[in-house]
């Protein structure tokens, strides 16, 4: 009977529910490490109260959050198209799921080691416009309307340097297999990608900061220009899948800037899990920081940044690889 | 123009390092808010609502000679008090009129005649839903008999329980003070 | 009932009265009254193709109080609360301004500690205001943690202040031939170190924000406003100084003591937000100056007058008093019949006019720039509905 289950069928629902976890997890922790962080900056103390005293600094805040979140009500706005309007939290949160599954956590953590990794977790981020548009647009709301055509246009621009940026690693290694890109970088910080490509390191930093909708880019739900952008009328955990996905994209982002330029699971003396966790926070902890310093740009100037920098700078970056390369 | 242009951006990438470096130095800097309930620093010169004031002689009594001269000032009419007509039948033309009476008490009540009896308070109510804590009543009175109280905790469900009969919470503070 | 119908309605009287223009393919966005950045109750009906605004018109009276009919039925002590509930953020301006307009109508001589007195309090308010605007401009541009380092120096001053007004924000401070309370030692001593502290504080706040690339981006040469659209619309404080003109009430028609003290008009001719912002953090700096005179020259005496009016009847006739508030100038023009509340009493709001000439600048800007205006004008929604 269990032989008649391929062995790949199990690994992978297996490891999508590992994942599931670690997604859930991982928001928990984001949710509490970013308050905190703005907290600190600000100089006040962060969430504190939440929690009996044997659980100090108000560490159980995310999980009064979620559990505020699951107990609203949800509702759907008159004049909403409903079913587009529930679609939209469920494929917003779903790929950014399975987004997950290519990537090498350690050297013997990784759902499926495909040689299509990347490219699976690009096309499943775009996704995630996808949702947001349909959102904002199922919602009968004008500043959904607007956060939903800023997010297509966004998303859409910036997808393209940062396909150019991966397109300059993957003639480095010759591979789209997330696995082998890790493998290939040595232990020490000086045999890392972002010795080599260092413009491309920061061109993806910077558009996986558009990609995630982080300040200084997080346009489509401007707060103080669209009150909340497409989730503008999204309430309880049909936010909170918005929310979610945010964070997991965030985390897939920052996987992969961790395992394309900064060697993934590689590093000396710890076994690799904890390198690869600790860079990706490092990672998450920058985003966080910029996003706690600078203000939003405008959203003529988002576009501007991209057409006008970073498509030029990409490409420039692709034919300077390529020559090398070739040379 | 593209050396111009590309300076003038790195200018601005440095600025945004800059910026950076402010958050971060104020990141590791020590916290400057309190925490509140546990902490409170600045209450001192806080004004609450207002209280009578306690006579030297009987904490119980207070030094409010019911000139109503807060009445007639409040900007939101909260306050309201009654008055006793004066006991000692010293004039009698005068207790059939407390209300003139009362406005006829000079500003120092101490050169007062003792002869003219001092008219008792008998009720003093604050309606604090009306009040927006000017102080007027408090500069007005010419006894001294009002004072800001530090009281911040006001919390409640209804209406009514901003509704505060002053005088029994001065009987009450005073019984507690002898506890 | 039939719950559909309202959709087919076209919103209240304001919205069916707003009138498009021919194109059919705007969308008519109603901004406000509750949204997060129209700083309160103000309401803005936009007419957008994209995101460019082709016309934007405010709709005010959401906290319409009444002040000035109010004035009509108290007496003038009553009314002494009142104007710090006008502009709760530079409450002691607006007091000044009724205090001043009585008091010269009644020919009171204001004593002169009590002047010093008004002085460093009234600066040192219009400081917490250009710190909160400067906090909250920031939040309408997106970053967050400016308005919490402006916060830290507000408390200060709140605490200072607290002191001797009692108050931390609708201060009612100022009485009729004099304030309320003298200053102690303690709130000299908390004022000079708090000054100094904001000197410092200055280079953090222009390394964090006004030197910030992507804030120099979104604010200079966004929102032109020509000099000539600033007397057209009667627009004054730091939006006229932003427009180059340094006219200032403190400087033009000098009142109280103010010409004893040496400080500067900033202005700035780039008519841009910038240029208001620049304004702005430049009088902050300046007050600091005029506060550290006054405690320098803070001579002794009375705080208020002895024989100050407590119920004041002031003479038949009117007068007209302007003070230099935090957000422009503050006028009130008083009438009198001798009785004891005032006949009339007019408040000239300078957010009112400010406001005004926003739909004009706001046409053909991208929403983010409308907010980014809308907050350079640093708009007091209590103030402008009053």
């Amino acid at each position: 009977m269990i032989e008649a289950i391929p062995t790949q069928f199990i690994i992978i629902f297996v490891g999508l529910l590992a994942i599931m976890a670690f997604v859930g997890l991982n928001a928990v922790v984001l949710v509490y490490l970013e308050r905190k962080v703005a907290g600190f900056i600000h100089r006040r103390p962060g969430p504190y109260e939440v929690g009996p005293p044997c659980f100090p600094h108000g560490i159980l805040q995310p999980l009064a959050d979620g559990l505020k979140l699951v107990g609203k009500q949800i509702f759907t706005p008159r004049g909403a198209d409903s079913f587009l309007f529930w679609l939209a939290p469920m494929i917003s949160i779903a790929p950014a799921i399975v987004c997950f599954i290519a990537i090498p956590f350690g050297p013997y953590l990784q759902v499926i080691n495909t040689n299509v990794g990347l490219i699976l977790i690009l096309a499943f981020t775009g996704i995630n416009v996808l949702a947001l548009c349909l959102a904002g647009w199922a919602s009968q709301n004008k500043y959904g309307l607007i956060g939903a055509a800023r997010d297509i246009s966004q998303g859409v621009a910036y997808e393209i340097p940062l396909l150019l940026v991966v397109l300059s690693v993957v003639f480095m290694t010759g591979t789209f297999n997330l696995f082998d890109i890790a493998d290939g970088q040595g232990a020490w910080p000086w045999q890392w990608y972002i010795v080599y490509q260092p413009l491309a390191f920061i061109l993806f930093f910077i558009c996986a900061l558009a990609e995630t909708n982080r300040n200084p880019f997080d346009l489509p739900e401007a707060e103080s220009e669209l009150t909340a952008g497409f989730h503008t009328e999204y309430s309880g955990m049909a936010f909170a899948c918005f929310f979610l996905a945010e964070y997991a994209y965030m985390v897939v982002a920052a996987c992969i800037i961790a395992i394309l330029f900064l060697g993934g699971f590689q590093g000396p003396v710890a076994p690799g899990i904890w390198w690869f966790l600790a860079k990706v926070y490092v990672l998450l902890l920058i985003m966080i920081w910029i996003r706690w310093t600078f203000p939003r740009v405008r959203f003529d100037q988002l576009l501007n940044i991209c057409w006008k920098w970073l498509i030029p700078l990409a490409v420039l970056n692709l034919l300077i690889t390529l020559a090398v390369i070739a040379l | 123009m593209i050396v111009k242009s590309l300076s003038e951006t790195l200018s601005g990438m440095w600025s945004l390092l800059v910026g950076m470096k402010v958050t971060a130095v104020n990141f590791k800097s020590p916290q400057i808010t309190v925490h509140y309930p546990r902490q409170v620093t600045n209450l001192d010169g806080y004004r609450g609502h207002i209280e009578l004031v306690p006579s030297d002689e009987d904490p119980t009594k207070s030094k409010c000679i019911a000139c109503s001269n807060c009445v007639r000032i409040c900007p939101g009419a909260c306050i309201s008090l009654k008055a006793s007509k004066p006991k000692k039948k010293a004039a009698p033309e005068k207790t059939d009129a407390p209300s003139t009476a009362n406005e006829a008490q000079p500003e120092s009540k101490k050169e007062a005649p003792p002869k003219k009896a001092k008219p008792e308070l008998q009720s003093f109510v604050l309606d604090y839903n009306y009040c927006c804590l000017c102080g007027l009543c408090v500069e007005s009175c010419p006894s001294g008999a009002l004072r800001y109280s530090s009281d911040v905790y006001v919390a409640g469900f209804t209406r009514q329980e901003f509704v505060y009969d002053l005088l029994s919470r001065l009987q009450y503070q005073a019984q507690k003070k002898e506890q | 009932m039939n719950l559909d119908l309202r959709l087919d309605t076209k919103g209240d009287f304001y919205s069916q009265r707003f009138q498009p223009t021919e194109r059919e393919d705007t969308l008519v966005l109603n901004m406000g009254p509750q949204h997060p950045s129209t700083h309160g109750v103000l309401r803005i009906l936009l007419e957008i193709d994209g995101e460019y605004i082709l016309r934007a018109e405010p709709v005010l009276g959401y906290i319409h109080r009444m002040h000035e009919k109010m004035a009509e039925v108290m007496s003038y002590p009553q009314y002494l609360p009142n104007p710090g509930r006008t502009d709760y953020l530079h409450a002691l301006a607006w007091n000044w301004a009724h205090v001043a307009a009585v008091e010269r109508l009644m020919n009171i001589e204001v004593p002169e500690r009590a002047e010093y007195i008004r002085v460093i309090t009234c600066e040192l308010n219009r400081i917490s205001s250009h710190l909160l605007w400067w906090g909250a401009i920031l939040l309408d541009l997106g970053a967050f943690t400016p308005i919490m380092y402006a916060f830290d120096d507000r408390e200060r001053i709140q605490d200072i202040m607290q002191r001797n007004t009692g108050s931390r924000l609708t201060y009612c401070y100022y009485r009729f031939g004099g304030v309320a309370a003298d200053i102690d030692d303690k709130f000299i001593e908390d004022t000079r170190t708090e000054c100094a502290r904001l000197k410092d504080r200055a280079k953090m706040f222009k390394d964090l924000v006004t030197d910030n690339f992507i804030l120099r981006k979104r604010m200079e040469e966004i929102g032109e406003i020509p000099i000539d659209t600033c007397r057209r619309y009667g627009a004054t404080g730091p939006v006229l100084r932003g427009s180059g003109q340094p006219y200032d009430v403190r400087r033009a028609e000098p009142y109280s003591i103010y010409d004893r003290f040496d400080f500067k008009i900033p202005a700035y001719d780039t008519c841009d937000s910038m240029g208001r912002y620049l304004v702005r953090m430049d009088e902050i700096q300046e007050s600091i100056k005029i506060i550290e005179q006054a405690l320098d020259t803070l001579p002794e005496g009375d705080y208020i007058l002895p024989k100050a009016p407590k119920r004041p009847k002031p003479p038949a006739g009117d007068v007209y008093f302007a003070v230099e508030g935090a957000r422009g100038k503050i006028g009130i023009h008083l009438v009198s019949d001798g009785g004891k509340s005032p006949y009339r009493l007019k408040l000239r709001a300078p957010g009112f006019s400010n406001l005004s000439l926003f739909s004009e600048v706001a046409q053909g800007t991208l929403i983010a720039d409308a907010v980014a205006i809308l907050a350079s004008l640093d708009l007091v929604i209590p103030e402008i509905d009053r």
